[in-house]
């Protein structure tokens, strides 16, 4: 190979065509990670990761291989590694591009991420609704079964691994990385208390490690091109690239790979095309439903976590979600609280109770029915709602865009508590 | 321990416990719902939310769940700060609690009343529809009320978690989470009851107790002891007018903890039943007509048989009673009213505990051992609150791993994701599958001699100058040495055995394992069932007289008084009738009508447990005194009363019988500390049984006359039957009910606890009287009994609900309960060619029902004890000759639904020994 890909995650993905099969994959460079990570020691393979700068694509950004040196040496049990591929975040749908037109990336860069945790089996949790995803994966494993790349002694070597697709029944927290393995264990999928992390008790009471799907599909990059190629993709400082993308009223909604360091505007006016005639942008949620809302002077700020985190809110998944001037900031909320107060687990009472209340007076705004006391409930709810006081971080995420509407948009809260909703459905 | 400043105070804590609880046994008040002592944390409902700061400096600090979090030594938190908090979390948790509290019959010992108001939330601002659910017939004892749900998760965690309950849990999410079955039903757990003391409101509610409700405070309550086995779980029994409404948990930290098994808190219907012995009756010599007599009447007459009758002593009534008896009649003519077989077992059981270097494990000591043997008791159903306790002794092996891993021992979820599933061995030994097979490492089907030859063995591989047995199959080896090696393995080892199949020989096995378990950390573990509640204080009453009932009837006497005991149960129904037509004289003191006083002359109506006030003496051997909750009709008395002579004076205090008791027993000298004393009083006044909030005292007799009667009097001393006195907030051994200010519900017991979850201020949990095991090790030959039988091996079958003589005549156990019937293997059915709807003739004893069960070995049978249909001491020889009964229709009580086994997990690998055809 004579020049390497500045597009690791989405080189081998055309729209329309099937998927590469193992062979076709491995033609156009596929699972030379696999053989340089079994000639590493395990913890070199964590530091290479960790070296790279890689966060964590599912939301939270944390240092990937910083995370995946918490577990402990292996001592002869099981140990696993669990993708989170439940992908269920409002507006966002970059893994499933990645699972569905390029499966062997992510059983590749499993196969390598099992190779530096000495995991001995791996799972897929994924979203059930992904058919398509699941078709594709399953059949990618089994050509991985049959090459050797799977199963026992891989690619000739000691090391075993096996791979599983476990579809989910369906519900938001699944994604959270502790209710995930309550589900796959076949329990109610609520979340455990951290500490103890999965790093050292997780799935079956064993060490796992729980990673997103894209994070992932870097990993057979870093392995097999190194630290000093994965810096170079970014630009503003970072590391590699990421799938962005843009929901609402753009010329072009969808996803794309792209150097992590760019900038909203880079997103939504080049890639996305700007805003639909007759439209213009109102705000934005940055990464997801459970971001904070950003303003239309936040446009110039690259998507990394810290300098979001700066202007109030979190990068989260960075698929962008546009409102615009014609729909309703707190019909928007609505929607989205509606949404996580039903996917609350259940399991404490602020978000299972607080979330439900909340709901009910944004209705009550829409419907114009809502008092300026509701509005200091709100406000007071998400303090309640703040992350500390919660079980896990659902009803912290789903209070962000409502704290930033109230922020942003009080005058219009305050409009609905005299007049209702003056915008109109479309 | 180290040292924590909470809001300024500095508080003494064990860093190893949770915050919270260390709050609360700093007699702080901080509200909570989903931590329950017994059950350690899991941060669901967020109220018990304290500030914690990282350092001297720190000003804001961190929001914290207390009951999530260790005290840092040297940190600083606030409670006060927090308060905002827990104000919105209660606020939020109530948004669709009904607000039902004046028709809830959880009001007024309502933990969420307590907590609402303690978190400062008054007014509703929440103006949205409530969620609603709809509720379940969950069977006889639980009612069912979901929309008062506060998704605490503690009925599921008690349930599940603890219980091991299989049939109820959570189901939907969000603000609908549902508890409950996968439809209505009767719960399968025999430990239900508790769910009413768990949930923090009115969700589950007692059924019995709803069918004649009184509010907490207009209860009089007691300090008392369930008088249904021989466990004696502490309770508090409640009256109102003259009945005993409900029964509910009396903690007593090694004994029965937070809980109780559901036929001692659902079994105490007799009390009020239409069949208790309400009036004193002579019965005419010729036409058999009873006549009413006074109580001074009764008495005379009783005590004129002084001098000529001898004396059937009672393992169901108090010391104090066969203590009186044995005084009335003498040493010589006082027989211990049980069987041959049962006295044998229960002189067994007490040789035991004074001869060999062994010590009776409480409950608190079972939960904590980590591995057991269970030698052919099946604990569920003859010791319910022992089988409890065996699920948690399998919890030990989590505990371990999560302390290894540094994972603090109240973090209840974790642990049990860590554990998953991975338990403590516990094996079980016996003739058919138990409802505790579940969380067995093996279990193995044999008849008891086989079981007995079992224990030997183990007892032989732990400590080989223990006898040898030899003719051991392949798979018997193999279990022996694996229950040898996790016995020996482990820091706690414990054996279980009882009475209840009969069999000597377990006991002596049981005692070799636990003399081989015995040595360097102190005496062997062990435990041995007693049938009933004070079954070993009677025993230890005889003091070395070798009187059984079958001496009695050989005895030749003429008159007999009998003690709150139907000897029908305890003989041949041909033998007891023969005795007793032989008499010229038969006084009977009991509290309902049986057989054994329909034959008698003078019928005595004698108090219960309820109406009474005496000593209990468990399978440990622990002394216990209950005190009578409330004054039964001037016609009913104590039977110790009734018996008493007058060398102790015509009416004597409860204590002088004790004394009296103690003299004869081993460390009787202890009996004095159970009470602080007949003439105990505070500030000259005696402790109230009736709540300080009692209602309308003065209006309930105003429409008959203005001026207030005296108040009854409690001639023991002690306790008032009334409001009078001051609670004695500072004993808990003679409180009626705990009650603090701010906490009405069951929770407030904290406040009388050394420390939250631990026990009682001043030690209320009874006395040891056997507690002083032999240095010596010494062995039972491994000598057995191996009749061989002509038919069907028979074996004793136990039913928690049903197989007890008074229990069995309360409406809500009826419910429960079924009629007799026989348990053969499903080969042996086909056999007989049983159809579905056929019916068994047992010999000439008529014909029952018969249960397809697969653990149980072909060729044997399982018949009930105590069940209406088939007297199963009317089956004397260890073979039964079985047919198909003709023109067989099953019986109205016969209710196979009713019977819980749990075979399909069982083995059908049996064990040898089995002398059927």
């Amino acid at each position: 190979m004579t020049t390497l890909t500045n597009k690791p995650l989405t080189k081998n993905i055309e729209i329309g065509r099937a998927p590469f099969t193992f062979a076709q994959y491995q033609a156009a460079g596929g699972y030379q990670s696999v053989g340089k990570a079994l000639a590493m020691k395990p913890r070199d393979l964590m530091k290479l990761v960790q070296d790279s700068g890689l966060g964590g694509r599912g939301g939270a950004g944390f240092n990937t291989g910083l995370k995946w040196s918490f577990i402990p040496e292996p001592d002869g049990g099981p140990r696993y590694l669990v993708v989170n591929a439940d992908e269920m975040e409002p507006g966002t749908f970059k893994d499933r591009l990645l699972m569905e037109h390029d499966p062997h990336l992510l059983v590749e860069g499993m196969i390598t991420a099992s190779i530096a945790l000495q995991a001995t089996m791996s799972y897929i949790f994924l979203r059930g609704e992904y058919k398509e995803a699941e078709a594709a994966l399953l059949k990618a494993i089994a050509e991985a079964y049959e090459a050797g790349m799977l199963g026992q002694h891989i690619a000739g070597s000691t090391f075993s691994l096996d791979m599983a697709v476990h579809t989910s029944a369906g519900r938001y927290i699944c994604g959270e990385e502790t209710a995930l393995i309550n589900a796959l264990e076949g329990k109610r999928a609520n979340p455990r208390f951290k500490p103890p992390f999965p790093q050292v008790s997780g799935l079956w009471g064993r060490p796992t490690l729980v990673n997103n799907v894209e994070t992932i599909c870097n990993i057979p990059g870093i392995v097999s091109h190194g630290v000093d190629w994965f810096k170079a993709l970014g630009i503003n400082g970072q590391s590699g690239t990421r799938i962005s993308g843009v929901s609402g009223r753009v010329k072009r909604p969808g996803c794309w790979e792209m150097p992590v360091g760019t900038t909203f505007r880079t997103v939504i006016e080049e890639y996305a095309g700007g805003m639909q005639d007759g439209y213009a942008l109102k705000a934005f949620l940055p990464g997801g439903g459970s971001t904070d809302f950003l303003m239309p002077e936040h446009l110039d700020l690259p998507m990394i976590p810290g300098d979001v985190a700066k202007a109030g809110s979190r990068l989260g998944t960075s698929l962008l979600m546009v409102l615009d001037d014609k729909t309703c900031p707190i019909g928007c909320v609505h929607n989205l609280i509606k949404f996580f107060a039903h996917e609350s687990c259940g399991w404490c009472t602020p978000c299972r109770d607080g979330l439900p209340w909340v709901e009910h007076i944004l209705l009550k705004l829409e419907r114009g029915e809502g008092t300026l006391k509701d509005i200091d409930i709100l406000k007071e709810a998400c303090g309640y709602m703040a992350p500390g006081n919660t079980f896990c971080a659902l009803a912290p995420g789903a209070a962000e865009p409502l704290q930033s509407a109230l922020k942003y948009f009080m005058d219009e809260f305050v409009e609905h508590v005299n007049h209702g909703c003056k915008y109109q459905r479309h | 321990m180290a040292k924590i400043t909470v809001d300024g105070k500095v508080f003494d804590v064990d860093p190893n416990n949770n915050l919270l609880e260390e709050i609360l046994s700093n007699q702080q008040d901080l509200p909570y719902f989903c931590w329950h002592p017994s059950m350690g944390s899991v941060g669901s409902c967020r109220q018990c939310a304290m500030i914690e700061y990282a350092n001297d400096d720190d000003q804001r600090g961190r929001q914290i769940m207390a009951c999530m979090t260790s005290p840092r030594d040297g940190a600083r938190y606030s409670i006060d700060k927090a308060a905002q908090f827990r104000a919105q979390a209660i606020e939020s948790i109530m948004t669709s609690h009904p607000h039902d509290c004046p028709v809830c019959e959880e009001g007024g010992e309502c933990h969420l009343q307590d907590m609402t108001v303690m978190s400062g939330h008054t007014y509703r601002r929440y103006d949205g529809k409530k969620s609603t659910h709809t509720n379940q017939d969950l069977g006889p004892f639980i009612g069912h009320e979901m929309n008062r749900c506060i998704t605490c998760y503690r009925c599921v965690r008690y349930y599940k978690d603890y219980a091991g309950g299989t049939d109820f849990g959570p189901q939907a999410s969000h603000n609908h989470t549902y508890f409950g079955r996968f439809q209505d039903g009767a719960l399968e757990s025999e430990f239900s009851g508790n769910l009413a003391e768990v949930c923090p409101t009115g969700v589950f509610t007692d059924k019995v107790f709803s069918k004649h409700y009184a509010r907490k405070w207009d209860l009089q309550s007691s300090p008392s002891v369930c008088a249904a086995c021989g466990v004696g779980c502490n309770i508090n029994p409640g009256e109102r007018y003259g009945t005993l409404r409900r029964v509910v948990n009396r903690l007593n930290d090694q004994v029965n903890g937070y809980f109780l098994c559901d036929k001692g808190r659902f079994g105490t219907g007799y009390v009020n039943s239409s069949e208790r012995l309400r009036v004193n009756m002579v019965r005419s010599a010729h036409d058999g007509r009873p006549t009413e007599i006074s109580p001074t009447e009764a008495k005379s007459r009783l005590l004129a048989l002084k001098g000529k009758a001898i004396g059937i002593g009672s393992p169901r009534a108090s010391l104090e009673a066969n203590f009186a008896l044995r005084q009335l009649v003498g040493k010589e003519n006082f027989y211990a009213g049980v069987s041959e077989v049962e006295f044998g077992l229960l002189s067994q059981i007490v040789e035991i505990y004074k001869s060999r270097p062994v010590q009776a494990a409480s409950i608190r000591d079972i939960e904590l051992c980590d591995a057991v043997v269970v030698l052919g008791e099946d604990v569920t159903n003859t010791a319910a609150r022992i089988a409890l306790a065996l699920r948690q002794s399998v919890k030990n092996l989590g505990r371990e791993l999560a302390a290894k891993m540094k994972l603090p021992q109240w973090h209840d979820a974790a642990i049990r994701n860590l554990a998953q599933g991975r338990k403590s061995p516990l094996y079980i030994i016996g003739p058919a599958a138990s409802r505790l097979d579940d969380i067995a490492k093996q279990v193995y089907i044999a008849s008891p001699a086989d079981t007995a030859r079992i224990g030997f063995a183990i007892a032989h591989a732990l400590d080989s100058t223990a006898p040898a047995v030899t003719d051991l199959s392949a798979a018997e080896q193999s279990l022996v040495a694996s229950i040898a090696t996790d016995l020996k393995g482990a820091k706690k080892p414990l054996v279980v055995s009882g009475t209840s199949l009969l069999e000597p020989a377990l006991l002596q096995a049981a005692a070799n394992i636990a003399t081989a378990c015995s040595g360097a950390p102190g005496p062997g573990r062990i435990v041995l069932t007693a049938p009933e509640v004070n079954s070993l204080g009677l025993m230890l009453l005889m003091d070395g007289s070798q009187n059984s009932l079958g001496k009695a009837m050989q005895s030749g006497a003429r008159a007999a008084i009998v003690l709150e005991n139907d000897l029908y149960r305890r003989a041949p129904a041909a033998t007891i009738g023969r005795f007793l037509s032989g008499l010229e004289q038969l006084a009977v003191l009991d509290h309902l009508q049986n057989r054994t006083g329909e034959a008698a002359n003078l019928v005595l109506a004698a108090g219960t447990f309820a109406e009474t006030s005496g000593t209990f003496v468990n399978y440990e051997g622990r002394a216990q005194h209950f005190y009578a909750t409330f004054k039964p009709a001037p016609e009913i008395r104590s039977s110790a009363k009734w018996l008493c002579d007058t060398e102790f004076g015509a009416e004597p205090r409860i204590h002088v019988l004790t004394g009296g008791a103690a003299a004869l027993l081993p460390n009787g000298y202890k009996l004095q500390k159970l009470t602080p004393g007949a003439d105990w009083n505070f500030a000259g006044a005696r402790a109230p049984r009736q709540h300080h909030r009692y209602s309308g005292r003065t209006a309930l007799r105003a429409h008959l006359n203005v001026h207030e009667p005296k108040q009854e009097q409690d001639e023991d001393g002690i306790m008032n039957y009334s409001m009078e006195g001051v609670p004695p907030l500072k004993d808990s051994t003679i409180f009626s009910s705990p009650w603090a200010p701010g906490w009405n519900s069951n929770q407030s017991v904290f406040k009388f606890q050394k420390h939250t979850g631990g026990e009682l201020l001043q030690s209320g949990h009874g006395e040891l009287l056997l507690d002083v095991p032999a240095a010596d090790k010494t062995w039972f030959a491994a000598v057995i009994q191996k009749p061989v039988v002509e038919g069907f091996a028979l074996f004793p079958l136990y039913h928690l609900f049903g197989s007890e003589e008074l229990t069995a005549r309360s409406e809500a156990i009826q419910a429960k309960a079924t009629g007799a019937y026989v348990a053969l293997n499903p080969a042996d059915v086909e056999r007989l060619g049983l159809a579905a709807s056929d019916g068994v003739q047992v010999q000439h004893n008529g014909a029952v029902p018969y249960l397809a069960r697969a653990s149980i070995a072909p060729g044997t049978v399982g018949v009930p004890v105590g069940l209406s249909g088939l007297n199963f001491q009317d089956l004397v020889t260890p073979g039964l000759a079985l047919n198909k009964a003709s023109n067989w229709q099953n019986p109205k009580d016969w209710r196979a639904s009713n019977i819980i086994v749990s075979d399909a997990g069982s083995t059908t690998a049996y064990g040898r020994g089995v002398q059927g055809r």
